[in-house]
C-alpha cells in the first residue's frame, strides 16, 4: 500500500492522518463533554443530547441567515456570535427542561432515559415542522473554508483546526469552572453529599439546574461547530448519540478527565482502523472493542472511588 | 349535448304517436352513445373491484412524510400531487376525476408493506405511486404481487428487478452508470477511479457494475470504500484519496453522509472545479445540494436523466407549474421528475387499454410514449423500465446543474445486464 | 394463591382478568375485525412478547435493556432464514445465476449457501434456534455484566451499543443477511402458504395461544420464590446477596427469559408480517418496545399486552390520519408515562377501577399477586442515601 511514495510523502500522509485522528478526537470531546457533565455529575441520562446539538446548529443557521440579510458586512464574524447565542438558547431550554421534567426524576435514572427519549422525539418533530424535513445548508464565511498549507504536502483543513480550538477552549473552560471556581465546588459538593451540601446552605436545586443548563449549552456549541463539518436536519442528532454515550461510559462516567482520555482512545482507534480497513468494518470493530473492554471493566477507564 | 331528431313533417294522426316515440328513442340512443364516448360505463372499465365510480377513481400515494427519508420523499409527493391535479383539470382519466389516498410510510419498511396492503385491500386503489428506497420497494413487492396492484416507482436504483406489478420511472444502474463512466473516459481522459459509497445495496451494486465496466475498458479501480449510513467523519478516506490521486472519484454516498463528506472535502482543500480529481456522482440531485450547500459541491458532475435546468419547453412549463404549486424556492431533482411521470404514464396506459384493470394496463403499457415529459421524451420498455436519455451535469454554486452532455440516443434499460452480474 | 385449585382460580380476580383478555383476543377481536385488521393486531401481539419479557427483567428485577430488538430480531431472522430457504428451491429460483439460493445472495454474486445458513433447512433446528440463539447471546452479555455487578444505566447503554453493532453488521453484510432490505418475499411454511387470509387468521390464533403460554410462564416465575427474589433484588440487592443468594445468576436467568420471549415474538412476527429487516433490531425499535411495557404498567404482565396493543393501534391510527402528529404524541406518551403515571395503565386501573370493582362485587380489596403493585421503588429507596449510577441503586440503609 505504501510503495511508490517518497519518505516525505509518507511522512506527510501520516501527519495528515494524525491530524484526522485529532480532528475526530475534538469532535468526540465536544459531543461528550456536555453529556459527561450531565451524566457524570448528576446521574441523568439525556437522550435528547443530540437534539440539543441540532438546536445549536439550527440557531447557527438562523444567525447566519440574519447576518446575510441584515448585516452582510459583518458576515465574516457571525460565527462567534452564533456560538454565543447557541450556548444561551440551549442553556435556557436546558434549564427549562430541568425545571419542568428532570428534577422530578433524579432518583430514577432509567426513567429520565425514557422521558428524555420522548423529549427527543418531540424536538425532532418540532424541527421538522418549523424548518421542514429537508436539511438546511449553513453558509460559512470565506475565511473558514479551505486549508492551511503547512508544508508542501501537508494541508490542514481550517475548520478542523477551528473545531479543535473550540474543543480545547471548552474543555479548559469546563475544567476551570469545575475545579477552580466557587460554583464548581458547589456542584462537586452536591454530587458527593447532597444533604450535607444543603445543610451548609447550598441551593442544590439551583445548582442542579445550572449544571444541566451548562451541559445543554455545551451541546449547543458542539452543534454550532458541527455545522462546519456535518449536516443539519431534524434527525441529524441521532447520528451522534450512540458514540457520545459510549465515549462517556467508557471513560468512567464521573470523571471528566476520563471522558477526554476515552475520546482520545476511541477516536485514534477508529481513525487508524478507517485508514487500513473500510469505514463500516472500522466502526464495527471499534464498537466491539469498546463494548468488550466495558464488559471486562464496566466502571470505565477512570472511575472515581465514591465513598458510599 | 344530445340532438333532437325531428321526425319528418306531420303525417296521419295515428302515426304521430309512433313517430314521437321513435324520435324519443332515436334521441336517447344519440344521447347514450355520446355519453358513452365521454365516460365509459364503470362496469366496463373496472371488472376487478377497484375503487372506480362514474365520476371518480381512487389512487394511493405512499411515501415517507416523517422520519429520516422524509427529506427525500417529500419532493416525490409534491410531484405526484401536481400531476394528478393537472390530469384532473384536463378532464381526468376516462372521464373520471382522480382522488388520492395518502399514507405515510414513516421511513419504516414494514410500515410500507402494511400501508400498501391497506391501500390495496381496503381502499381498492387503482394504482400506487410510491416508495423511494429499495428497501421500501422490496417490502411492498410481495404485497403488490399478491393482490395484483400496480406500483409506479420513481427512484434511480440498482436494477436486478423486473416485476409485472411495478413500472420503474427512474433509471436503473446501467443507464446511469455506464453512460457516466463512458463520458468521463472519453471527454475527460479518466484512467483511474476511486469508488466510494454508503454501505448498503444500492451503492454496492452500483460499484460492482462500475467496476466491471472500468475493467472492460481496461482501466483501473484504485480504491473502493463503504461507510455506514449516517456516518459523518470522512477525514480518513479523504486522506486516502489524496494519497491515491485518482482521476475520478465515483461517489454514491447518500443522506446525511453526503453533507458531511462534501463539506469535509472542501475543508480539506479539494477544489472540484480544478477537476483534479474529478468527482462523478450518481446520488446528488438538486434536492441534496440544498442541504449540502452549493459552494461545497461546485464543480462536481452528476449523471442523471433529468436536471432542473434542462432547456426544453416541457420542462419550462413543468418547473413553472411546480414552483407555483409549491413555492418559488423549490428545487426539482431527478426523482421528483420521475415521480411526476408516474400518474401521466398510468393515465396513458388506462386510456390505451380502455380499462382500469391491472392486467389490461399491464398489457397496454409497453410502448407508451410520453412526449410531454419534462425530461423530453420517455418510452415504456417491455421490462417496465423507461427508455430515456442520460445527461451529465456540472454543479454550480446556486445549487443548479449545468448540463454539459447528453447521450445522443435513448439508453435502453437493462435491469439484468449480461456480463455485469 | 398457590393452593387454589384451577377452577377456583378462574373465579378469582386475577383469573377473571386473564379470562377477559382471552375473551378479547379470541372472541371479540376476530369477530369484530376483518382479516386485514386482525392481521395487524397479530403483529401488535408479537411485540407483546417482548413487553412481557421486559416486565420480568425491568419491572421486577430492575434491569432495563434497551436492546430487546436484538433478541426479537435474532428470533425473527432465524425464522426468516428457514422460510427463505424454503422459498428458494431450485425450481422456484430457476432464473437466477445460481438456482437454489435466496435471491439477494444471487444478486450479490454469491455462488453457494453460506455455512451458517445450512442448518436452517431443518424446521426443528430453526425452532431451537429461535429460542436458543437469543438466549445464548443474552447469557453471554448477562454473564459478562452481572457477575461484575454492572446494572442500571451502564447496562442500558451497553445494550444500546450492541443493538447498534448488530444493525451495522447486518446492513453491511448484505450478501449473507439481505442487508438493509431484510429478508423478504417469504411464502410458505412447510408447504403451507402463509400469505392467504385463512393462513393469517390461523397464525393470529397461534400467536394468541403462544402469548398465553408465555403469560403463564411469566406468572409462574413471578409467583414462585424466584419471583420474590427478583423483586427483593430490585429493592435491596446487597441484602439479597448477603443472605446468600447468587444475585448474578438470578439476573442472568431473568434476562435470558426476556430474551427467549423476545425471540419467540420475533419469529411470530416474521410469520405474520411475511418479512424481517434490521429496522427492528436498532435502537429506535428497541426503545419503542420499552414504551409498550411502560405504558401497560411495568409491573404487570397483562398490562404489557394491553400496552403493546394500544400503542401500536394508536400509531397506525395516527399515521393514517395525522402522520405529523404521531411523533409528538409518542414523545408525550414517553414523558407522561414516566412523570404522571409511572405504573402505567395497570397502575391507573388499580387506583381508579379496582375500588369500583370491589364495591360492585362486594369483594375485600386484595393486593393480588399478579395485579400491579403500588408505586415504583422510587419512593422507598432514596431518602438521604448515596446513589450509585452504575448499579442504579442506593447505598444500604443507614441503621
Amino acid at each position: 500500500m505504501f510503495d511508490g511514495y517518497t519518505t516525505s510523502e509518507l511522512m506527510s500522509i501520516f501527519a495528515m492522518q494524525g491530524f484526522a485522528g485529532l480532528s475526530l478526537f475534538s469532535v468526540f470531546v465536544l459531543m461528550a463533554l456536555g453529556l459527561a457533565i450531565i451524566f457524570g455529575q448528576m446521574g441523568v441520562i439525556n437522550m435528547a443530547h443530540g437534539e440539543f446539538m441540532i438546536l445549536g446548529a439550527y440557531t447557527t443557521y438562523l444567525v447566519s441567515g440574519f447576518f446575510q440579510s441584515v448585516l452582510p458586512g459583518l458576515f465574516g464574524g457571525y460565527f462567534f456570535v452564533a456560538i454565543i447565542i447557541a450556548f444561551l438558547i440551549c442553556a435556557a431550554l436546558g434549564a427549562f427542561i430541568e425545571w419542568a421534567m428532570i428534577r422530578h426524576l433524579y432518583r430514577r435514572p432509567l426513567d429520565t432515559l425514557l422521558a428524555t427519549w420522548g423529549l427527543s422525539l418531540i424536538m425532532q418533530q418540532t424541527y421538522r415542522s418549523i424548518f421542514g424535513a429537508r436539511e438546511v445548508g449553513v453558509e460559512l464565511p470565506e475565511w473558514m473554508m479551505g486549508a492551511i498549507q503547512v508544508t508542501d504536502l501537508v494541508e490542514l483543513p481550517i475548520n478542523g483546526l477551528f473545531v479543535m480550538i473550540i474543543a480545547l477552549s471548552i474543555a479548559l473552560g469546563v475544567y476551570l469552572l469545575m475545579y477552580r471556581s466557587g460554583w464548581g465546588k458547589k456542584v462537586r459538593a452536591v454530587v458527593q453529599n447532597r444533604p450535607m451540601a444543603e445543610a451548609v446552605g447550598i441551593n442544590s436545586a439551583g445548582v442542579d439546574r445550572m449544571t444541566f443548563a451548562l451541559g445543554c449549552g455545551i451541546a449547543g456549541i458542539a452543534g454550532a461547530a458541527f455545522t462546519m463539518i456535518g449536516s443539519t436536519g431534524p434527525s441529524s442528532g441521532q447520528a451522534y448519540i450512540v458514540d457520545t454515550f459510549l465515549v462517556v461510559v467508557f471513560g468512567g462516567a464521573q470523571s471528566l478527565i476520563g471522558t477526554i482520555v476515552s475520546a482520545f482512545g476511541i477516536s485514534q482507534a477508529q481513525s487508524t482502523m478507517e485508514f487500513f480497513l473500510s469505514g463500516s468494518m472500522a466502526k464495527v470493530l471499534t464498537l466491539l472493542v469498546v463494548v468488550g473492554i466495558l464488559m471486562l471493566r464496566p466502571e470505565g477507564l477512570m472511575a472515581l472511588k465514591v465513598r458510599r | 349535448m344530445g340532438t333532437t331528431t325531428i321526425a319528418a313533417g306531420g303525417r296521419s294522426h295515428k302515426s304521430k304517436g309512433l313517430r314521437k316515440s321513435l324520435a324519443t328513442l332515436a334521441a336517447s340512443i344519440m344521447l347514450a352513445t355520446s355519453a358513452q364516448a365521454a365516460t365509459p360505463a364503470t362496469d366496463e372499465v373496472n371488472t376487478t373491484g377497484l375503487a372506480v365510480t362514474d365520476d371518480t377513481v381512487k389512487v394511493g400515494i405512499l411515501h415517507s412524510i416523517t422520519g429520516t427519508m422524509a427529506i427525500s420523499e417529500i419532493g416525490s409527493v409534491q410531484a405526484e400531487k401536481l400531476a394528478i391535479e393537472q390530469i384532473n383539470e384536463s378532464g381526468g382519466v376516462l372521464g373520471r376525476q382522480i382522488e388520492f389516498v395518502q399514507e405515510d410510510g414513516a421511513s419504516d419498511w414494514p410500515t410500507f408493506a402494511e400501508k400498501s396492503r391497506k391501500l390495496l385491500r381496503q381502499d381498492n386503489v387503482a394504482a400506487i405511486f410510491g416508495a423511494w428506497t429499495s428497501a421500501s420497494r422490496k417490502a411492498i413487492l410481495p404485497v403488490i404481487e399478491q393482490y395484483n396492484g400496480m406500483l409506479y416507482y420513481p427512484t434511480f436504483y440498482e436494477g436486478l428487478e423486473q416485476s409485472p406489478n411495478v413500472i420503474y420511472t427512474g433509471q436503473e444502474a446501467t443507464q446511469q452508470i455506464l453512460a457516466g463512466i463512458d463520458w468521463a473516459v472519453k471527454e475527460k481522459g479518466a484512467k483511474t477511479f476511486y469508488l466510494l459509497g454508503s454501505d448498503y445495496i444500492w451503492p454496492r451494486t452500483s460499484n460492482k457494475i462500475a467496476r466491471k465496466h472500468i475493467d472492460k475498458l481496461g482501466l483501473k479501480v484504485v480504491g473502493e470504500e463503504y461507510y455506514p449510513l449516517g456516518h459523518t467523519q470522512f477525514n480518513s478516506v479523504i486522506n486516502k484519496i489524496k494519497l491515491k490521486k485518482p482521476d475520478v472519484i465515483f461517489a454514491s454516498v447518500v443522506g446525511g453522509s453526503n453533507v458531511a463528506f462534501y463539506k469535509q472535502m472542501k475543508a480539506a482543500g479539494v477544489d472540484f472545479t480544478d477537476e483534479k480529481p474529478l468527482l462523478l456522482t450518481i446520488s446528488v440531485t438538486e434536492d441534496e445540494i440544498r442541504g449540502i450547500g452549493g459552494e461545497n459541491v461546485e464543480g462536481i458532475y452528476a449523471s442523471m436523466k433529468y436536471f432542473q435546468s434542462l432547456d426544453n419547453p416541457n420542462n419550462e412549463e413543468f418547473v413553472a407549474a411546480f414552483k407555483e404549486a409549491w413555492g418559488d424556492d423549490m428545487v426539482i431533482g431527478d426523482v421528483t421528475q420521475a415521480a411526476y411521470l408516474g400518474p401521466w404514464l398510468w393515465k396513458m396506459a388506462v386510456e390505451k387499454a380502455g380499462s382500469f384493470d391491472i392486467d389490461k394496463i399491464r398489457e397496454a403499457s409497453p410502448g407508451i410514449e410520453f412526449t410531454k415529459a419534462p425530461e423530453g421524451y420517455v418510452r415504456i420498455h417491455e421490462n417496465h423500465h423507461l427508455w430515456s436519455k442520460t445527461r451529465i451535469g456540472r454543479a454550480k454554486t446556486d445549487g443548479q446543474y449545468e448540463v454539459v452532455y447528453e447521450t445522443d440516443e435513448l439508453m435502453e434499460p437493462d435491469p439484468f445486464p449480461e456480463g455485469y452480474q | 394463591m398457590k393452593n387454589t385449585s384451577p377452577l377456583k382460580w378462574f373465579a378469582s380476580r386475577e383469573g377473571l382478568y386473564y379470562l377477559a383478555l382471552a375473551l378479547l383476543l379470541v372472541v371479540i377481536l376476530p369477530l369484530a375485525l376483518d382479516p386485514f385488521r386482525l392481521n395487524m393486531v397479530g403483529k401488535y401481539l408479537t411485540y407483546a412478547f417482548v413487553a412481557i419479557g421486559l416486565v420480568m427483567c425491568w419491572g421486577k428485577a430492575g434491569i432495563l435493556s434497551l436492546g430487546q430488538g436484538v433478541f426479537f430480531g435474532l428470533g425473527g431472522y432465524c425464522m426468516a432464514m428457514f422460510l427463505k430457504l424454503e422459498a428458494s428451491t431450485p425450481e422456484a429460483t430457476a432464473i437466477q445465476s445460481t438456482p437454489g439460493i435466496p435471491d439477494f445472495m444471487d444478486w450479490n454474486q454469491l455462488t453457494e449457501l453460506p455455512w451458517f445458513w445450512e442448518p436452517f433447512h431443518s424446521f426443528s433446528f430453526t425452532l431451537l434456534a429461535i429460542v436458543g440463539v437469543p438466549v445464548a447471546l443474552a447469557f453471554i452479555i448477562g454473564f459478562a455484566m452481572f457477575t461484575r455487578r454492572v446494572g442500571g444505566v451502564y447496562f442500558a447503554i451497553i445494550t444500546q451499543a450492541i443493538a447498534a453493532i448488530l444493525t451495522i453488521l447486518i446492513i453491511g453484510q448484505q450478501g449473507y443477511t439481505g442487508g438493509v432490505n431484510g429478508i423478504t418475499d417469504l411464502q410458505t411454511l412447510m408447504g403451507w402458504d402463509i400469505r392467504t387470509d385463512e393462513a393469517k387468521t390461523i397464525l393470529y390464533f397461534v400467536c394468541v395461544g403462544l402469548l398465553f403460554v408465555c403469560l403463564f410462564v411469566a406468572r409462574f416465575v413471578q409467583n414462585r420464590k424466584l419471583g420474590r427474589i427478583l423483586v427483593a433484588m430490585n429493592a435491596q440487592e446487597n441484602r439479597v446477596r448477603f443472605s446468600g443468594y447468587d444475585v448474578a445468576a438470578f439476573k442472568i436467568f431473568v434476562f435470558c427469559l426476556a430474551a427467549a420471549f423476545a425471540g419467540i415474538g420475533g419469529a411470530l412476527f416474521t410469520l405474520i408480517v411475511g418479512f424481517m429487516s434490521p429496522s427492528f433490531i436498532g435502537i429506535v425499535a428497541s426503545i419503542e418496545m420499552v414504551i409498550f411495557c411502560a405504558l401497560g404498567g411495568r409491573l404487570s404482565i397483562l398490562g404489557a399486552v394491553y400496552g403493546a396493543l394500544l400503542v401500536n393501534a394508536a400509531k397506525s391510527g395516527f399515521s393514517e390520519s395525522f402522520p405529523e402528529l404521531w411523533p409528538f404524541a409518542m414523545g408525550a406518551l414517553f414523558i407522561g408515562v414516566v412523570l404522571a403515571f409511572p405504573n402505567g395503565l395497570a397502575g391507573l386501573y388499580q387506583t381508579y377501577v379496582m375500588p369500583l370493582e370491589d364495591r360492585l362485587f362486594k369483594r375485600k380489596p386484595k393486593a393480588a399477586a399478579s395485579a400491579p403493585a403500588k408505586p415504583a421503588p422510587a419512593a422507598r429507596q432514596d431518602e438521604g442515601r448515596d446513589y450509585d449510577p452504575m448499579l442504579d441503586q442506593y447505598s444500604p440503609e443507614k441503621s
